[in-house]
């Protein structure tokens, strides 16, 4: 019998975890059977309030200029029925894909759940994505219906016309003063009245729920495919890493148009019964320390790019506020430096978690948590239930050696890991050799079991967390009419750990120059979006490239990391 | 640069700012409107934002400089421009 565990302080020892470890755990604390109905959307409101909860304060929002909203676990029942049977009104149907395309305001928190109870897939977009990212991401998906701002219509008015399944584009703060055009619909939370029941799909664990999309090296961006039954890994991992407590106030500072954002921004935290809060506004070191003042957030689950950025305001600033409520701090996105660890125990008194995870896993695989020995720099070690090892990029077997780097792996089979990418079953199984699931990321294990991250094993650029594919970027960059040809690389950044950085040739009848730079710079902006953008640009006479012709990428990022350049037998020759 | 005054540098940056990163036409931008704290300038787009200054004003900014604090606003973003102007 496994016992059930309130929290990760009632046991010592990341051994102890581990021993007779099971997912039935976090399946009987959920009261779910195996063939039962399960549905994150009722899990996440209706089950909380059934709970007792019903008036507990489930979301506290903020938003830019003193905008300020708070809702409880009733509410966002209430809110996830309403906009649930608003789609319903409008034909959308089980499994037809809902892409959710705003800023982070609290409809787009309540309209997850509320897709989510209809048995539609959620699409959750980065609302900076431009109208090309947007595009590929929408027709790739054949998505039916988009719940957006109106600020954000001008991409998709641009696109819709070459969208033929994007039927309705439900805008939540419609201007009545202004007409509505081909395909739109106006949707108020406010102004509607409160439906207080609604027939919650009956989901089963493998039915999807969740559909994000994620960038390789080649080929436009992947939807992976979650499945309701992803909450189990969710849940207890958000309890047990994020050690969320009953009268925790909690702050995940992610987007949910990225994966962090919806696993543990909603489905982790909602489905313990916990109050989050959302601050909507631009990044500013005095916003984010004045925001856990006022709210007095107790966890707090960021980005080592934020926390950098928060490092370079300098410590002077944080006598300013009275922080004393945090007590437990995570990170996620990209591997945080062992300065950062250090860094916030001397401010906070203790050290940001690093955890590490993908879209394609749904939830944190490597981890430090609560009562384990922490290493600054290490990723910590695979969570309980998770098999996680290094293989050999040769042989993919499991390297023993310690300190020996290899491609970090795992066993499929945890609850939240991907059902597929959309439509792309290739791609999908070239994720698996030999029966591991390859992350695409490189690390180390030491003798103690931890895990030391090293790197991307492809060509991918890690940017503040995020991910992008230079081939993207490559392809915009030859839409533009003086690029000839293009090459994208990471480029060291202080701060966001990589940027993108372009290389081009122009073609005849242009001239470089830092207009043109500029020029370039923008087009990528908006036709991608901001974290596409190349932060420079180089232009060359030529581009490396080997005798069939194909660009050496790598020359170029060797270049600008200052490695050796390796074998260049293969490079053209004038 | 031709002489310019710093009614007609405001200007130019607001228009650039409006034109370039306000997707929302109901949207008043004005001097002071925050543009970084308010979410209108992401930190990935004030990269291109200190381009269009430095190439605009032909100054050179100090990566130390170029703040969120200082790209908060047109008017902080003038003070700032001016500042390196020779």
């Amino acid at each position: 019998m496994v016992k059930s565990i309130s929290s990760m302080q009632d046991l010592d020892t990341f051994e102890e975890r581990l021993k007779n470890f099971s997912w039935s755990l976090a399946e009987n604390e959920l009261e779910y059977k195996k063939g039962n109905v399960i549905n994150i959307g009722w899990y996440c409101s209706d089950r909380i309030c059934l709970k007792g909860k019903a008036d507990k304060i489930a979301l506290y929002y903020e938003g830019f200029g003193g905008v300020e909203k708070k809702y409880t676990f009733n509410d966002i029942r209430l809110a996830g029925n309403t906009i649930g049977t608003f789609l319903r009104k409008l034909g959308v149907k089980n499994e037809d894909r809902v892409c959710l395309f705003m800023d982070r305001i609290p409809e787009l928190y309540l309209s997850f759940l509320g897709v989510l109870k209809t048995g539609a897939i959620v699409q959750p977009l980065f609302s900076a994505f431009g109208e090309e990212s947007l595009f590929v991401r929408l027709e790739n998906a054949q998505t039916r219906a988009i719940i957006t701002q109106r600020k954000h219509l001008p991409k998709i008015r641009k696109i819709i016309d070459s969208l033929p399944h994007l039927e309705f584009i439900i805008i939540v703060d419609h201007n009545k003063m202004k007409s509505l055009e081909n395909k739109e619909v106006a949707f108020s939370l406010e102004e509607s009245i409160p439906v207080e029941n609604i027939e919650v799909f009956p989901t089963v664990a493998e039915s999807p729920s969740v559909l994000h999309y994620t960038s390789g090296t080649t080929g436009q961006p992947k939807g992976v495919k979650h499945v309701h039954y992803s909450l189990i890994s969710q849940y207890l991992t958000t309890k047990w890493i994020l050690d969320l407590q009953d009268d925790d106030i909690y702050w995940c500072t992610a987007d949910p148009g990225w994966v962090t954002g919806t696993s543990y921004g909603i489905i982790g935290p909602w489905s313990l019964g916990i109050t989050q809060c959302v601050l909507d506004t631009g990044f500013s070191a005095h916003a984010w320390y004045k925001f856990i003042e006022k709210y007095r957030i107790t966890m707090w689950y960021s980005a080592p790019t934020a926390i950098r950025s928060l490092m370079k305001a300098g410590d002077e600033i944080i006598k300013e506020f009275d922080l004393s409520s945090l007590r437990h701090l995570a990170s996620v996105g990209e591997p945080l430096n062992s300065e950062a660890v250090i860094w916030s125990e001397k401010i906070f008194g203790k050290p940001f978690l690093d955890t590490f995870w993908q879209t394609e896993t749904g939830s944190i695989m490597i981890t430090n948590f609560p009562g384990m020995k922490i290493k600054p720099g290490s990723m910590g070690k695979p969570f309980p239930g998770i098999i996680g090892v290094v293989l050999d990029p040769e042989t993919f077997q499991p390297i023993i050696e310690p300190g020996k780097i290899g491609l970090i792996a795992f066993k499929p089979g945890w609850p939240s890991m991907m059902r597929s990418y959309w439509n792309n079953e290739e791609k999908y199984r070239e994720k698996f050799v030999n029966g591991w699931y390859l992350s695409g990321d490189k690390a180390s294990i030491d003798t103690e079991g931890y895990f030391w991250f090293v790197g991307r094993d492809d060509d991918v650029i890690n940017t503040g967390g995020h991910l992008v594919s230079p081939f993207e970027v490559e392809s915009a960059l030859l839409e533009h009419p003086a690029v000839g040809e293009s090459a994208v690389v990471a480029k060291p950044d202080e701060v966001n750990m990589e940027v993108v950085k372009a290389f081009i040739t122009l073609k005849p009848g242009f001239t470089p120059g830092p207009d043109l730079e500029l020029e370039i710079m923008n087009f990528i902006r908006k036709k991608l979006s901001p974290l596409a953008m190349p932060q420079d640009i180089e232009y060359m006479e030529k581009l490396p490239k080997t005798r069939s012709g194909k660009i050496m990428r790598r020359l170029l990022h060797a270049k600008e990391w200052g490695e050796d350049i390796g074998d260049i037998s293969t490079l053209e020759n004038d | 640069m031709e002489e310019i005054n710093l009614k007609e540098m405001k200007d130019l940056v607001l228009n650039y700012v409006i034109n370039e990163y306000i997707e929302d036409e109901d949207e008043t931008i004005t001097y002071d409107t925050p543009l970084i704290s308010s979410g209108y300038v992401d930190s990935f787009s004030m990269v291109s934002l200190l381009v269009f200054l430095e190439n605009k004003f032909k100054i050179k900014i100090p990566p130390n400089k170029a703040t969120p604090e200082a790209f908060d606003s047109v008017n902080s973003i003038v003070s700032l421009v001016s500042q390196h102007l020779k």
